[in-house]
């Protein structure tokens, strides 16, 4: 079943805030996962591969470079799914 | 020894089966208690495993660390920060350059339940579920990297790896390193979380273990006829150890004296220890020998003593070859009785039970021990904590570990 665009987000957020501890609702689509939220490339693998499981979608290594901003991702997400 | 620093103990930390700090896992030895128990895990009855209990942390690490904490450690390194964090705020924090602090932190196993989680995921779902962070939580130094960071140690961070000598063994490196002018303040320990059906099945295989599984907390019985194997315990123990003219200089509270070290190897066989006990004995003659203390110093023995058949009787006659008649009046201990073996955590607990024993003038008690092995050649502690005498006094730690390794420390009040 496709997960809806909020739904991605709330589900980032959580895997956010176990991988960091950041608080979910810090985790906001015009969020920069670098600058904004200050995750690292290894905490970025760690919270693509966890999205992977939750969403059942592919997220190929040279795809998550892109993955700028929450946003990005939760559209990549969305699509992936389609 | 004259031209090297003395080296002291600033402060402490543990998690155990005992409690969750120095203070409840002190007051909990001395009272006798057993933290052994039966396992509650599915995985006890999925696999039909022959032992059932063990002796788990008294307070769940997840209980004191923060979620992204317990995700990106294993639960070996989680001990050892729990440890070290009360260790550190125990030694009042001390503030000095970062070149001049080393972390020491053993394990015996390393991140086996990191490791075989990875590849049930492997196998199960596949290569993309795998963490990235896999290798780095499995590695064994993972512990003491994450103490030295904590710490902001940067005079050296080291995992000595000998079984369960490790966590003495690290201990002794810890003092080496200042001794030698390394570092002023070493931060050092052990930690073991290997309570996971591999290794309690690789230890039952080797009837190493005792299968009392109708009675968690009497397993454990040292120097007992019927004892019948260790129980496996976990958790992890940090010292916080200082060059002593530094921990003067500052106004440090000093438990004891870090006074000496001795090490030696069997080169007899990978797991059971040579029986005539001559690499434990030396350990012990080589230990008192490098602190200057003399057997009629020695009050105290925390024997390794983990209650298997093979290994109590030699270590027993070891230490009464090393102390002589002296042995009549040293007070020993066999604390695995209470907390189950702690494996690369045991050498580092059992020298706080050590220091502890110094501080307060009181060896904890063996509990367990209703049918003593006849013609013990040692004076056993048991049921309750002996006193000991006031004075100028020094206390020994043994750590041994398959392979053959033996690490013996002594600590003295001055």
């Amino acid at each position: 079943m496709a997960h809806s665009e909020e739904d991605i987000l709330a589900g980032l957020a959580e895997i956010v805030n176990d991988e960091t501890g950041l608080p979910a609702d810090a985790v906001q689509k015009d969020k920069s996962f670098t600058d904004d939220l200050d995750i690292d490339s290894l905490s970025m693998m760690t919270i693509v591969t966890l999205a992977e499981e939750k969403f059942e979608v592919r997220i190929p290594d040279e795809e998550v470079k892109n993955l700028n901003t929450v946003g990005d991702a939760v559209s990549f997400i969305a699509q992936a799914q389609a | 020894m004259s031209d090297q620093p003395n080296v002291v103990v600033t402060g402490l930390g543990t998690t155990s089966p005992l409690g969750g700090d120095v203070p409840t896992t002190w007051a909990a030895a001395l009272a006798g208690k057993s933290g052994v128990r039966t396992l509650e895990q599915d995985w006890v009855s999925q696999y039909e495993l022959p032992v059932t209990f063990a002796g788990q942390l008294a307070v769940p690490a997840e209980d004191v660390l923060s979620r992204p904490e317990t995700r990106r450690m294993d639960p070996s390194a989680q001990f050892a920060m729990i440890a070290a964090r009360e260790a550190w705020a125990d030694a009042g924090s001390p503030e000095l350059p970062g070149e001049r602090i080393g972390a020491v932190i053993a394990s015996g196993i390393g991140g086996v339940i990191t490791l075989v989680n990875a590849w049930d995921t492997i196998r199960d779902q596949g290569v993309r579920r795998v963490l990235p962070l896999t290798v780095p939580m499995l590695m064994p130094n993972s512990p003491a990297a994450y103490v030295s960071i904590e710490v902001g140690a940067k005079a050296g961070a080291h995992t000595p790896v000998s079984a369960c000598a490790s966590g003495a063994e690290a201990i002794g490196y810890g003092l080496e390193m200042i001794r030698t002018g390394r570092a002023d303040v070493v931060v050092a320990g052990g930690t073991e979380a290997a309570i996971h059906p591999l290794p309690i099945a690789s230890f039952a295989k080797m009837q190493a273990l005792s299968t009392r599984n109708d009675d968690p907390a009497g397993a454990s019985r040292p120097y007992d006829v019927n004892r019948d194997g260790f129980v496996l315990g976990e958790g992890a123990g940090v010292l916080v150890l200082e060059r002593e003219d530094h921990a003067i200089a500052r106004g440090a509270r000093i438990y004891a004296r870090v006074a000496g070290l001795g090490i030696t190897s069997d080169a007899y066989a990978v797991a059971p220890p040579d029986p005539t006990g001559a690499g434990q004995e030396r350990a012990f003659r080589l230990a008192l020998e490098n602190a200057g203390v003399h057997a009629s110093d020695v009050v105290h023995v925390n024997a390794h003593a983990t209650s298997t058949p093979a290994g109590d009787g030699v270590e027993a006659a070891a230490m009464r070859r090393a102390l002589g008649d002296d042995a009549d009046h040293v007070a020993i201990s066999a604390t695995k009785s209470m907390t189950g073996h702690l494996l690369g955590g045991a050498g580092a607990l059992e020298s706080i039970f050590t220091i502890m024993a110094i501080v307060d003038r009181q060896a904890p008690p063996t509990i367990n021990v209703s049918d003593p092995e006849p013609d013990l050649p040692i004076d056993l502690v048991r049921d309750v904590p002996r006193p000991l005498r006031d004075g100028d006094i020094a206390a020994v730690n043994n750590g041994f570990g398959f392979g053959g390794h033996n690490a013996t420390l002594v600590f003295t009040s001055s």
